[in-house]
């Protein structure tokens, strides 16, 4: 009866696929919009600072853009896997991923990955809009890289995490709210926490998306308030941790399956 | 031949609410198979179980063979699920919809599988609205869509879950000729229903399910036989059943509208029913003979259990 091929692989390339195809089919509004909320951003503090500061000896427009380059990557990866599975969850069309013979871990990647791909759309293009201020360059584009990819695949998971937790949109505009925008605002995209008071540089170290700008920001000028090395292991550490825990969640179908 | 569904001694609870309550059940292949019960009775729960979207607290649940949580992988292909509610994914047309959920199944593209979505997309008369967003389907297309996802990996067991509750005459004729040749192609059919005409009609065999129990289980023809019958049904001037030639507890009046009911299991009955009317001297002004119906059974077997119940307390 059964006479279409079968590749157990298919299941996953299939669901990174939909969840890409998903937020590429309202790129205005997931790829467009975020790209030009944070041309806004560089537009009214580099007109307001780029005349009087400097960080690191960078002037503070060219040291801004790869912060908020990174700030993009980073808040997409986390609004694609969980808005998207807020929304699956919500609307009840979740049942057609877990009806399938996919398992937990291609779950999880395939979502995680998506959303790294969506981070590095946005983050491709906020560079890319931002380039004719100038400034930037590219000392090691390898760290730019993976500290991209990195980042992504962190706030991925824990996008995944909070999409898993929320039942209620609401739920997860707290858990934006209150948790990640203040973690991206406080983690040096506008600052280097060399500025702070050591109180606050020392809050600061304790926030993950911290080593993750500075390590990225270190691939564009060479210079950071962290070895990129050290900004490297916590943010591999902190992945590896929120991974276990979603892979668990799952693998429990931990507020997913009844 | 490997039974197609098999599900032992499965146990869920949701607090304090038995949902499945030791559900034993054996469905072989090539059935056409109704799972019939009021609402809360387990059904959607016991088919959440069969597809993994619930985890039963014990218990097994097989499928072709295949243990639904230690093989699930395999399970899960042999298995397709249309849900009750009418959900659908607003980002995509229906063709990237099946093509989609093909892919989930690890059906890659290919002629074959083109084709496949084709004769699904013609079969379920859904050809002209393959490049239609879900959005803008009506209530029934979307419903057509949600069996098209559910063949789209040729599962040999399929499970339909009240899949034509708010369904139109059209559609559902359409979808009853469709999956009617499913099963005479060999494709185990599971149906929940409360249309019970439905299930009657269709099924071969029916379990009837009532706070997560298995309280019937029997072909249908054993089941109308042993909890219905025909009934001869006569409007009569006459006001006792003494006067018509026949007993009390056979006989019932219909309220004071003069209709009078008679149960009888063989047709050869009726003729000495009516003699003995004729020759008690009353005028017959009207006369009609019901068939047997599944609602008959399924209230009886309803209120036994609730008798039941009340005596075990």
């Amino acid at each position: 009866m059964n006479s279409l091929s079968i590749k157990p692989s298919r299941g996953f390339i299939t669901l990174f696929y939909k969840e890409v195809l998903r937020f590429w089919k309202v790129a205005a509004q997931t790829v467009a919009a975020p790209v030009l909320t944070a041309l806004l951003y560089l537009l009214i503090f580099s007109h307001v600072l780029s005349s009087h500061v400097e960080v690191h000896g960078v002037p503070y427009t060219s040291f801004l853009v790869p912060g908020l380059v990174m700030m993009s990557v980073l808040q997409n990866a986390f609004a694609n896997t969980s808005s998207s599975l807020i929304q699956s969850k919500v609307t009840g069309n979740l049942v057609f991923v877990l009806l399938p013979p996919i398992s937990h871990s291609e779950f999880f990647s395939a979502y995680v990955l998506a959303a790294v791909a969506r981070g590095l759309v946005v983050g491709a293009g906020v560079l890319v809009v931002t380039t004719w201020f100038g400034g930037l360059s590219y000392a090691a584009p390898l760290w730019i890289l993976v500290f991209a990819m990195l980042g992504g695949a962190l706030m991925g998971t824990l996008g995944l995490i909070a999409g898993i937790w929320a039942e209620k949109y609401d739920q997860l505009a707290a858990f934006q709210n209150f948790l990640i925008l203040p973690l991206t605002f406080l983690s040096g995209v506008f600052y280097s926490i060399a500025s702070l008071p050591p109180f606050w540089q020392h809050v600061s170290r304790w926030n993950p998306v911290f080593y993750m700008i500075d390590g990225f920001r270190y691939g564009f000028f060479g210079v950071s308030d962290i070895s990129p090395w050290m900004s490297f292991l916590v943010g591999l550490g902190c992945l590896l941790i929120l991974s276990s825990i979603t892979l668990s969640a799952l693998k429990r179908g931990y507020k997913l399956r009844a | 031949m490997t039974t197609a569904i098999r599900i032992e001694q499965v146990y869920k609870r949701f607090g304090s609410v038995h949902a499945l309550n030791g559900v034993d059940l054996a469905i072989q292949q090539g059935e056409f198979f109704g799972l019939l019960g009021p609402n809360g009775a387990g059904k959607t729960t016991l088919i959440s179980a069969l597809a993994g979207l619930s985890r039963p607290d014990s218990g097994r649940l097989m499928i072709m063979g295949f243990d639904v949580e230690a093989d699930y992988r395999e399970a899960r292909r042999q298995l397709g699920v249309v849900p009750q509610e009418l959900v659908f994914d607003p980002f995509f047309s229906v063709r990237e919809t099946l093509e989609i959920q093909a892919g989930y199944y690890g059906i890659g593209p290919s002629r074959q599988r083109r084709a496949w979505i084709d004769e699904i997309l013609e079969n379920l008369d859904l050809t002209s609205k393959a490049d239609a967003n879900m959005r803008t389907l009506s209530g029934g297309m979307k419903r057509r869509v949600l069996v098209a996802q559910a063949l789209v990996h040729r599962p040999p067991v399929i499970v339909l879950d009240e899949p034509t509750a708010g369904v139109d005459v059209e559609l559902r004729q359409t979808l009853w000729q469709f999956v009617r040749r499913l099963n005479e192609d060999g494709h185990t059919i599971v149906l929940t229903t409360h249309y019970l005409e439905e299930a009657e009609s269709l099924c071969g065999r029916i379990a009837m399910l009532k706070a997560g129990q298995v309280v019937a289980l029997d072909t249908t023809r054993n089941l109308l036989s042993r909890f219905s019958s025909h009934t001869l049904r006569l409007r009569t001037a006459s006001d006792k059943p003494a006067q018509l030639g026949m007993t009390q507890e056979r006989i019932t009046q219909e309220g004071t509208s003069g209709w009078w009911t008679c149960a009888f299991a063989h047709f050869d009955e009726i003729e000495p029913m009516l003699a003995r009317i004729r020759n008690a001297g009353c005028m017959i002004d009207e006369l009609e003979i019901g068939k047997p119906d599944l609602e008959d059974v399924f209230i009886r077997v309803m209120q036994e259990q609730s008798h039941e119940q009340v005596r075990a307390a």
